[in-house]
């Protein structure tokens, strides 16, 4: 095959740089304006323009009606043009509010980073922050394009001063190679064409550069390493296994390992439409068959027997936060990491990052456009590579249960500790033994709602009559347990999220012990319900939703805490200034305002039906 | 010697080729209902022959829809014909039945009306109808600038409503399929994809597209300076208009009366490459939609239109 695939770079810059412009200069100058769009621009620019008559080629660039009104850019915006040397994909990044959301975005993809600086301001603060942040998603090369040279006179001391004062900055970044480029995009000087005003800069122009420019591509060279992303499975003669190549080659009759699992088979074929393939590599999206029937699906990854990559449920981690929903540490979210979906929950903040200024700071949160360095925890195990070593098997994205919006972005370091440590003892005794033994079927019976509800005398009156048919139960409550095991929690949202991960872990444990455990529990988030929803098997648990206004209950603020909350003495007070999420589709409702407490047992023992 | 036109675009091909490939088997999950949107243009035959690549030795996983305005050009319905029973696939054609007992048209009602209510009303019943959750189309972001920023995976509110504040960032290539109730998700393979590259790819792998892209001799009127082909009787023609027979070709294709021809001696795929690649005209100046406003694709898009 000849060629290459297109170089995708990312272009960053702040308000008025010049980035608009630089860009229309480049499809205009390699012929990527049709007529049309040129007669277009000719007519927006006498009303959108800043360049009076001429055109203004930042308005080619600039996409959505309601932010060429506001003329700003807020969104990564993908460009295209190609010339006679190579094919270009430029991820076009506004460095405005979510300037890191979008860098990281552009940059996930982007092989090289153009950094544009407005050469009469030199580098400013949104200069660092950029290279910082391309640095972090792991971009190796960066252009450093200091425009507006026409407005400093094309003065080789600026560009000297600029570029070395660069240069020692960057050099703790861990770029491949740093190029600082003189240029105006409005003159057209060094972008496409050398400057005849600028004779005294002897290397590329911006164009010629990238042209040039070796960057790695995927690491055909490295052991084979392919995430499984479907199985093709038409007919019970064909069994093939769909992905695309991360890493190495691969030939019929490799031997190859499956991951996490550990087990051994062989390549049989590589089918295509076309006829069986003698090779595949990197970047390839190949269907590739095994000699030996395996238990085999999405998320696995198949990797050279002989080089296999770690397997680890914990990380050290990079996390760029996304959401204008602040981080929960402890809270589970769903996890994508290559094909594999999981759940993830953030156990540690170690550090913020400063983009600023590179500090590292003491973080207990993180919120929109921050990004941290984090431990990070699995509920399964998760074959890897870091980041640095190959960015397709060590980037995960994270998404809320509630919203389904992705809300982080990260890099795994490194595993803290290898999965492969920890075995789960095969237990002769099970759940299903001790249950038989107790005569029961073990339920979670969830109680929400707020303080006040009615959930402990609910809670209460239930154990009874379970207790009375010969059940064997336990009640956790905020008394029983925030006296000892939660001892340490607070009513931050952190401490919450953290009170309920507890209670909702010893509630697993007691139910795999056989019993009918009720939990009488606030619980406000929707999401750390749902979470404890799936540590049980389907139907094990039971969420009911014990639901009273908050009218009522501080109405007969049994304990006199709406009382001495509304006179401020007890802060993050749920209900008043801290969030109740409702259940959205409980399994049980009951309504303390239209049925009274006895009647309210009656309604969950009719629905739990026969516990035997 | 003369320097070629672009760079070798094999391997870029290639890798263009691979990442859509990867796109269709992403769409493939057992909790959501798939459909591949076919318009039967160049990108829709291109679509059709990534997926077959990533699916095979299996069947095609889902559908087809055609979402048909009863506009179309008759050379569209005949290869459209051909080409699904040719490949087995299941196809689903979908009219807007209150739009047609209307009688709603381009002629009658003025191009704006007839793309709102046979087109864009008529791809939210058949959705509606389906229940479709995942809707492959083949929109690239080279067409149009509001489409420069689109998502690959897009999210659709209830109403198939586009929300442009509420796109998902879009790292690396994990993509966030999940839904709300009443969300749904528009999957664009060829997002990355000129029209370039489209054209190159179809003559490297020898697909199959509609004669109506090749020159040749065609009856067309001269309208508001776009050439409007003399189709069928539906065409009324103004005092002095008489169709002339004229080599032309599209280099887009839609509704007849709704889409110009560009004069042009490529008569075979080779040429329209050389003609694509020294082109100076986009291809959307022959969709006569694109000028009834500025902005009005955005427009369109947020109120659901492919
Ligand atoms: N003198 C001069 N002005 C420039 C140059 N590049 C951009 N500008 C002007 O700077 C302003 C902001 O440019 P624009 O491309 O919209 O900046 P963006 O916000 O970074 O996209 C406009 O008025 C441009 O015409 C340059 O090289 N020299």
């Amino acid at each position: 095959m000849t060629g290459e695939p297109a170089l995708r770079f990312i272009t960053c810059g702040s308000v008025d740089d010049g980035k608009s412009t630089l860009i229309g200069r480049m499809l205009y100058d390699s012929a990527q304006i049709f007529e049309d769009q040129l007669a277009a621009l000719t007519a927006d620019s006498r009303v959108h323009g800043t360049q009076g008559d001429r055109p203004d080629l930042a308005l080619l660039v600039d996409g959505l009606q309601a932010e060429r009104e506001q003329g700003i850019t807020i969104d990564v915006a993908y460009r295209f043009f190609a010339t006679p040397r190579r094919h270009f994909i430029v991820a076009d990044c506004p460095g405005h509010e979510q300037y890191t959301r979008n860098m990281a975005t552009g940059a996930s993809t982007a092989k090289l980073a153009v950094i544009l600086v407005d050469a009469r301001k030199g580098l400013l603060t949104q200069t660092y922050r950029h290279a910082r942040i391309v640095a972090l998603m792991g971009v190796k090369h960066l252009v450093l394009a200091l425009n507006k040279m026409d407005l400093v006179a094309y003065d080789a001391t600026v560009y000297a001063r600029l570029t070395a004062a660069f240069q020692a900055f960057a050099a703790e970044l861990g770029f491949t190679r740093v190029t600082a480029i003189p240029l105006s995009a409005l003159e057209g000087d060094n972008v496409t064409a050398p400057s005849g005003r600028m004779a005294w800069y002897g290397g590329p122009t911006l164009l010629g550069h990238l042209e040039a420019v070796e960057v790695e591509g995927p690491a055909a060279e490295g052991a084979f390493r392919l995430p499984v992303q479907w199985v093709n499975r038409p007919s019970h003669d064909f069994r093939g296994y769909a992905g695309r190549i991360a890493a190495g080659r691969v030939r019929p009759g490799d031997a190859v390992r499956l991951l996490p699992s550990g087990a051994t088979t062989r390549v049989a074929r590589l089918v295509s439409p076309a006829g069986d393939l003698p090779e595949a590599r990197a970047g390839d999206a190949v269907m590739l068959t095994l000699e030996d029937e395996r238990d085999v699906s999405r998320g696995d990854v198949l990797v050279a027997a002989d080089a296999p990559c770690q397997v680890a449920d914990q990380f050290e981690a990079s996390l760029v936060w996304l959401s204008e929903n602040a981080l929960v540490p402890g809270r589970s979210y769903r996890a994508r990491i290559h094909t594999k979906a999981a759940n993830a929950s953030v156990t540690q903040l170690r550090w913020r990052l400063d983009v600023n200024t590179g500090a590292k700071l003491a973080a207990k949160t993180l919120d929109l456009n921050e990004i941290a360095e984090v431990t990070l925890s699995f509920d399964q195990p998760i074959a890897f590579e870091p980041y640095a070593a190959c960015p397709d098997l060590g980037a995960f994205i994270l998404v809320d249960r509630q919203t389904e919006e992705t809300v982080g972005a990260g890099m795994i370091r490194y595993a803290l500790r290898r999965a492969d440590n920890v075995h789960w003892q095969a237990l002769s005794v099970d759940a299903a033994a001790r249950s038989a033994a107790l005569g029961q079927t073990p339920r979670c019976i969830w109680l929400t709602g707020l303080s006040g509800a009615g959930k402990s005398t609910i809670a209460s009156l239930l154990e009874q009559r379970l207790h009375a048919e010969g059940r064997h139960t336990y009640v956790l409550d905020g008394d029983n347990v925030r006296h000892g095991l939660n001892r340490d929690l607070g009513f931050t949202p952190e401490d919450r999220v953290e009170n309920i991960r507890r209670v909702a872990e010893v509630a697993r444990l007691m139910v795999d012990a056989g019993l009918v455990v009720i939990v009488s529990f606030i619980s406000p988030y929707q999401a750390e319900r749902d979470w404890a929803r799936s540590l049980f098997a389907p139907g094990r648990f039971v969420e009911v939703y014990v639901d009273t206004p908050f009218d009522v209950c501080a109405e007969r603020d049994p304990k006199g805490l709406y009382a001495k909350a509304k006179r401020g003495e007890l802060p993050n007070f749920t209900g008043l200034d801290s969030a109740y999420e409702p259940p959205a589709t409980p399994d049980v409702t009951l309504d303390t305002t239209a049925l009274a407490a006895e009647a309210c047992v009656e309604r969950l023992l009719r629905h739990l039906g026969d516990l035997a | 010697m003369t320097r070629p036109p672009i760079a070798s675009p094999t391997r870029h091909l290639a890798d263009l080729e691979a990442e859509a490939i990867t796109l269709f088997r992403e769409c493939v999950r057992p909790d959501a209902k798939t459909v591949l949107m076919y318009s039967v243009g160049k990108d829709s035959s291109v679509l059709l022959h990534l997926a077959r690549k990533a699916f095979y030795p299996a069947p095609l996983p889902f559908p087809l829809l055609h979402v048909d305005t009863g506009w179309k050009f008759r050379e569209m319905y005949e290869f459209r014909d051909r080409t699904v029973a040719a490949l087995g696939a299941d196809l689903l054609v979908h009219v807007n039945e209150e739009g047609l007992r209307a009688g709603v048209g381009p002629f009658s009602h003025g191009s704006a009306i007839h793309t709102d209510v046979m087109k864009t009303e008529g791809l939210k019943q058949a959705l509606d109808r389906h229940g479709f959750d995942l809707v492959i189309g083949g929109a690239r972001r080279d067409e149009e600038r509001s489409r420069a920023k689109e998502r690959i995976f897009s999210v659709r509110q209830p109403g198939h409503r586009w929300d442009p504040k509420a796109q998902r960032p879009e790292l690396w290539s994990l993509f966030n399929l999940g839904r709300l109730p009443g969300q749904t998700m528009r999957i664009f393979p060829l997002s990355n994809w000129t029209e370039a590259d489209v054209w190159r790819y179809i003559l490297h792998e020898g697909i199959d597209v509609v004669p109506l892209y090749l020159a040749k001799e065609r009856p067309v009127v001269r309208r508001h300076g776009q050439l409007i082909l003399a189709e069928d009787a539906r065409l009324p023609l103004e005092p002095g208009e008489t169709p002339a027979l004229m080599k032309v070709r599209f280099r887009t294709l839609g509704c007849w009366p709704l889409t110009a021809a560009v004069e042009s001696d490529a008569a075979t795929l080779a040429e329209v490459v050389l003609e694509t690649l020294a082109a100076r005209m986009s291809e959307r100046q022959g969709r006569l939609i694109d000028h009834d406003g500025a902005g009005s694709m955005e427009r369109k898009k947020q109120e659901g239109y492919f």
